[in-house]
């Protein structure tokens, strides 16, 4: 029955050879190869200066690098992961290769505007690093006036122009991915048919399409203002630096969705695969993801209680951030019950997804301290937030791309990597990144601001804790790199499913072929049919 | 979990029986049209929702300052921005024949229709730089050298001190504000707050102008393809969406002169 | 508090500390059990249900919708009660006692300013005596900054041309942080101090000590003077500008019919904006003194115009001033001028 696996002789890899086919490529599987390059890089990047801080905070005097220096470290290391690696990463990534494949499509509805977002992108990162290597920006990602208009001496507006550019690249994503999902599924294929995976990148494109207007609007103002001198936000003139936060936030908190909920997406998929059982409540994980996209315009102000709006307003804007926890948690549990009677294997995927249940649930958690109001007096703007926010989007939302990377990979690549080396680095991640950001809740409660560059010495010990944390959390991060590259050479060949997973991507050759199907598939089925995978690999349909 | 099906006709071959401008992704015309529709609708939410930020900062201010706003904005020239707006409605007139035209297979006169719409575009953009001129010239530019008290003096009757000099009385050619009623903010704070509305107006109105500037550039492409032929009855789908645009950037208008030249202006 | 020489938890040196403090145990009681619910769970599965042969699959269940409603609704009341914890505190931590004791504090790249009604003024150190609410009223000379007492449990904006505000009540005398919590530049974490807190004895004894231009309102009737205002304001009524005199914590009638209450956001504005409410009965003929007031010496007469009405309760002000138009103290080419 099985016979030698082979790599398939016409893939997509291989359909077209040098710069040029790449670079021209209408193919949505080679953007996305593209993709993971670019944010590889942006994220070895926007890691070297998470090294550099806490290299700094291993001390409690500022002495690695000056106070001016510093704050450019955490800027560019805010500004680059935020905008250039965790907003693209797996819609940019895993959601270009997967989602036509998924529905039974050729290609996203619009190929060459897919190749467009990858060359925004580019060019908005060419933008950012220039202006971070010319001299940098220290106003935070966050940009808050008066400091960014008229405070700052550094990059500020090559810097916002790189983000302004950048984040067109986000919205043709989203509307791509919003017209394919719409009008391109094969037949058959209905909304409750579709991947868990795909309900969540749907959820992600419209708060992609609706959101990143706003930051591209507000940085136009801090542009004319910072610029031409205008007076948008200048108190001196009569305008209110906090509209600027209102502004800032309306978009930047949708966008913490945007970096979380195609995590949540893989996550349903890994926890069905590796339990071989369909996801409970399939309704309720898909409407909680559009739950989330839509509560998560409404919360904005939940970043802005002390900054001088009314006690009616944080009232207002504290119990409407309770709502966006509460399909959080009942995604938790639905995967939770689906294990319940699953036939459960931890191969590395799996792994991922368990750190990621364990961590998502600690940062969503943590979520609730800042949003109640009188808890949050304390803990704003400290290592509290801090930690609460790296637990989501590093222990959340990184994990889930690693373990959808780790879980696809074959598909995309045709090989599999080395179970060893990828399950030791999935648990050195896990623990290292509990090692570096424990700590920093306690630090924040006790009162440590963020952004700060020297701190109280009693603060010492458990920033060390934090930096030594670090180090092994890059170790496990640095590991893939190698094994990975490693097995596109000399891993054993993957075959079309590997994993036993239903879904129509895994019906077809690994790696795809250009056209991903033959024919166009007609579907009938369920999704998440393992009986009917396991019957198909007996040969017996 | 599928159930695969030889699909009738594959798609390496018979290349006549689809329209040539038939995406290879697609599985028929109508498919792809039915894509751009959607896609283009959701491009011109992200536009609302991009002009949205303007529109709420203006709100704000607006409620805030109201008798700056009222000031500024009667210092605008009726004249011109309702020629403006007169010169807009007229080419989405137009741009809305030329779709008209693409769909009904009528090359050529497609091809005058979004000529026209062009002109009228351009027309729009020159009357802007009339303004612009003129507001540079009266130093109503926010930033170093605004100078708002010198050519309107408030009746007000505080004792702020103008804040400078010697500067003509304001040209016919703007229908000047006539304050006309007790204000709330004297001259001094008048200079400074008419300049918030000044930003909003610049960057409001500057952001419009470079959508307009984009949308005469892309019709200036699809004139082209118009005129070599491209469109037919099946496929005219790059004009129609190009309309779309177009009108979107006539609403944004409509929206703009009302809320940038029309404060108070029935007194 | 610490654990193994780690220090874990500030020191609950306010009246309301320990409130924060038992909602945050209570927050982290609730997070705790539901995470480990969920963990033990998890790894309970993980074994329990262990895949044991090839072409093994789970059971097949699609859903409960029992389940979902209870593990939405449960959930949902938890949240609701945290919350009106949450904003019960908050609430609390919002409303400065009447009889507060009132200090002024200016941020600026990159210090603190406080200023003592009896004249004292600290930079980057606070003294304040126990035992007595104070309430901070705060604003900015140049960037957003925040100012935070961790060991407090309260900290609050500063932002350019708007007064808030903050309070607390010292219990415990001793030494605590005091830190900028909103980045403000290359100097952000310079920009810590101290805040002493003293026995009341010590405290009357810290302030004899200093204050050489007499209390903060004493040097506002100076102002009052300089400044003209005593050529309008007469006490009689008479004068071009109403009497000031007993008029903290009224409501006035405003020439547009509408009212307004006089508190410090309605002084300053006066001050700074005076076309904004011109009483009834009275020309609009006060001329500005924007641009011609530093904040200090804006808080300085706003003390004097309060100390002449010495029977009024202060009215619970709202926890920001709110109008913002236009009032700040320095033309902008002073700001721009002072800013490096």
């Amino acid at each position: 029955m099985l016979d030698k696996l082979k790599i398939p002789e016409r893939n997509y890899l291989n359909n077209g050879h040098g710069l040029a086919s790449w670079l021209l490529t209408k193919d949505h599987k080679r953007i996305a190869i593209m993709y993971l390059i670019s944010i590889s890089v942006m994220f070895f990047l926007g890691g070297l200066f998470a090294v550099a801080i806490r290299l700094e905070l291993a001390t409690p005097a500022g002495d690695f690098v000056q106070a001016d220096t510093y704050n450019k470290f955490f800027t560019a290391h805010g500004v680059i992961m935020v905008f250039f690696f965790l907003i693209p990463s797996i819609p940019a990534v895993l959601g270009n290769f997967l989602i036509p494949p998924m529905i039974g499509a050729k290609d996203l509805a619009f190929p060459r505007i897919n190749l467009l977002s990858l060359y925004i992108y580019w060019i908005g990162g060419v933008f950012t690093l220039y202006a971070m290597l010319s001299g940098g920006v220290d106003t935070g990602w966050t940009f808050y006036t008066p400091y960014s208009a008229t405070g700052s001496n550094s990059n500020v507006v090559p810097v916002a122009l790189g983000i302004f550019i950048a984040g067109f690249s986000s919205i043709l994503t989203g509307l791509n991915f919003i017209v394919t999902i719409h009008r391109m599924r094969a037949p058959g294929m209905t909304w409750f048919r579709l991947p868990l995976f795909v309900w969540a990148h749907y959820a992600t494109s419209l708060v992609q399409v609706l959101g990143t207007p706003v930051i591209a609007i507000t940085i136009v103002m801090l542009g004319v203002e910072r610029g031409l001198g205008f007076g948008i936000f200048d108190p001196a003139r009569g305008g209110d630096p906090v509209l600027f936060q209102h502004l800032f936030w309306f978009y930047s908190h949708p966008a913490v969705y945007i970096m979380i909920l195609p995590a949540l997406g893989v996550q349903s998929e890994l926890i069905s695969t590796f339990s071989r059982k369909t996801i409970f409540g399939y309704s309720f994980v898909a409407f909680s993801s559009l739950a989330i996209a839509v509560f998560g315009f409404i919360v904005w102000a939940h970043h802005m209680f002390v900054a001088g709006i009314s006690t009616y307003a944080a009232m207002v804007f504290s119990f409407l951030s309770f709502s966006v926890a509460i399909p959080s948690a009942v995604k938790v549990f639905n995967w939770t019950a689906t294990l319940y009677k699953g036939a459960i294997s931890f191969e590395t995927p799996m792994l991922y997804a368990y750190g990621f249940m364990g961590l998502f649930a600690i940062g969503g958690l943590t979520g609730l301290f800042l949003a109640t109001l009188g808890m949050d007096i304390h803990l704003h703007d400290t290592y509290f937030v801090v930690a609460h926010f790296h637990y989501i989007m590093v222990g959340g939302a990184i994990m889930g791309y690693l373990g959808g990377l780790h879980f696809w990979w074959p598909k995309i690549t045709g090989r599999m990597y080395s179970e060893f080396f990828s399950r030791i680095a999935a648990i050195l991640v896990f623990v290292g990144f509990n090692l570096t950001f424990l700590p920093q809740f306690v630090v924040g409660y006790l009162g440590m601001p963020r952004r700060y560059h020297s701190y109280p010495d009693e603060m010492q010990v458990l920033n060390v804790m934090s930096s030594a944390g670090a180090s092994v959390l890059g170790l496990g991060y640095a590991l893939p790199v190698i094994y990975l590259l490693y097995s596109l050479k000399k891993g054993a060949v993957a075959g079309p499913n590997p994993w036993g997973a239903s879904g129509l991507e895994w019906q077809t050759q690994s790696p795809p072929l250009t056209e991903n199907f033959i024919e166009v598939p007609v579907v009938d089925r369920e999704p998440y049919e393992y009986e009917h995978v396991v019957a198909k690999e007996k040969h017996l349909v | 979990m599928s159930n695969v099906v030889a699909h009738a006709d594959d798609h390496g071959h018979a290349h006549a029986a689809h329209h040539p401008a038939l995406q290879h992704h697609f599985d028929t015309m109508a498919q792809q049209k039915e894509a751009a529709v959607v896609g283009m609708w959701v491009f011109l939410l992200t536009e609302i929702l991009f002009f949205g930020g303007l529109f709420a900062a203006y709100m704000v201010y607006r409620i805030w300052y109201f008798d700056a706003f009222a000031e500024a904005s009667r210092s605008l020239s009726l004249f011109w921005g309702g020629l403006n707006t007169a010169v807009l409605i007229g080419s989405s007139l137009t741009m809305a024949m030329a779709v008209r035209c693409a769909q009904t297979n009528k090359r050529s006169a497609t091809v005058n229709w979004l000529i026209l719409t062009m002109i009228l575009g351009t027309v729009f953009l020159g009357v802007k730089v009339i303004e612009y001129a003129d507001k540079f010239e009266h130093h109503h530019v926010p930033g170093y050298n605004y100078q708002w008290a010198a050519a309107h003096p408030s009746t007000s009757l505080g004792a702020g001190e103008a804040a400078g000099a010697e500067h003509a009385a304001p040209s016919t050619a703007l229908g000047a504000g006539e304050p006309h009623r007790e204000l709330s903010l004297n001259a001094d704070q008048l200079q400074l707050t008419t300049q918030i509305y000044f930003s909003l107006y610049f960057t409001m109105t500057g952001l419009h102008a470079i959508h307009m500037i984009i949308g005469i550039g892309i019709m200036l492409v699809i004139t082209w393809m118009a005129y070599k032929g491209r469109f037919d009855e099946q496929y005219y789908t790059p004009v129609e969406m190009t309309g779309l645009y177009w009108h979107f950037v006539d609403i944004v208008w409509i929206f703009l002169f009302p809320l940038l030249y029309l404060v108070e202006r029935h007194v | 508090m610490k654990i193994f020489g780690i220090p874990i938890f500030p020191e609950q040196a306010s009246t309301f500390a320990a409130d924060v403090d038992a909602l945050y145990f209570f927050i982290f009681a609730v997070s705790a059990f539901f995470a480990l619910v969920v963990a033990i769970a998890v790894i309970y599965f993980g074994i329990r249900y262990h895949k044991t042969h090839d072409g093994e699959i789970g059971a097949r269940i699609e859903g409960s919708l029992p389940l979902e409603l209870l593990w939405t609704v449960i959930p949902t009341i938890i949240a609701m009660v945290m919350f009106g914890w949450g904003a019960s505190v908050f609430y609390h931590l919002r409303r400065p006692p009447a009889e507060a004791m009132h200090i002024y504090a200016v941020g600026k790249q990159w210090m603190w300013k406080f200023q003592h009604l009896e004249g004292q003024r600290e930079i980057n150190e606070l003294h304040i005596p126990a035992g007595r609410p104070i309430k901070i009223t705060i604003s900015s000379e140049d960037v957003l900054h925040s100012l935070y007492f961790p060991a407090f449990r309260t900290k609050m904006d500063a932002i350019p041309g708007r007064y808030t505000d903050l309070w607390f009540e010292a219990q415990t005398p001793g030494q605590y942080h005091i830190f900028c919590t909103e980045y403000c530049g290359t100097n952000h974490s310079g920009m810590i101090g101290t805040v002493t807190v003293l026995e009341p004895s010590a405290y009357q004894t810290w302030l004899q000590g200093g204050g050489m231009e007499g209390t903060l309102a004493q040097r506002g009737a100076k102002l009052f003077n300089d400044l003209a205002c005593s050529t309008c304001h007469l006490d009689t009524g008479q004068g071009r500008g109403p009497s000031l005199k007993d008029i903290l914590g009224k409501r006035v009638e405003l020439q547009d019919g509408s009212t307004a209450m006089v508190d410090e956001g309605y002084l300053r504005e006066s001050i700074l904006n005076s076309q904004a409410k011109i009483v009834k009965g009275f020309q609009p003929l006060m001329p500005t003194f924007q641009g011609l007031v530093s904040e200090e010496n804006l808080v300085a007469l706003i003390e004097h115009v309060k100390s002449m009405s010495p029977n009024a309760t202060p009215a619970a002000a709202p926890a920001t001033s709110a109008a913002p138009a236009a009032a700040t103290t320095q033309s902008p080419a002073a700001a721009a001028a002072e800013k490096k």
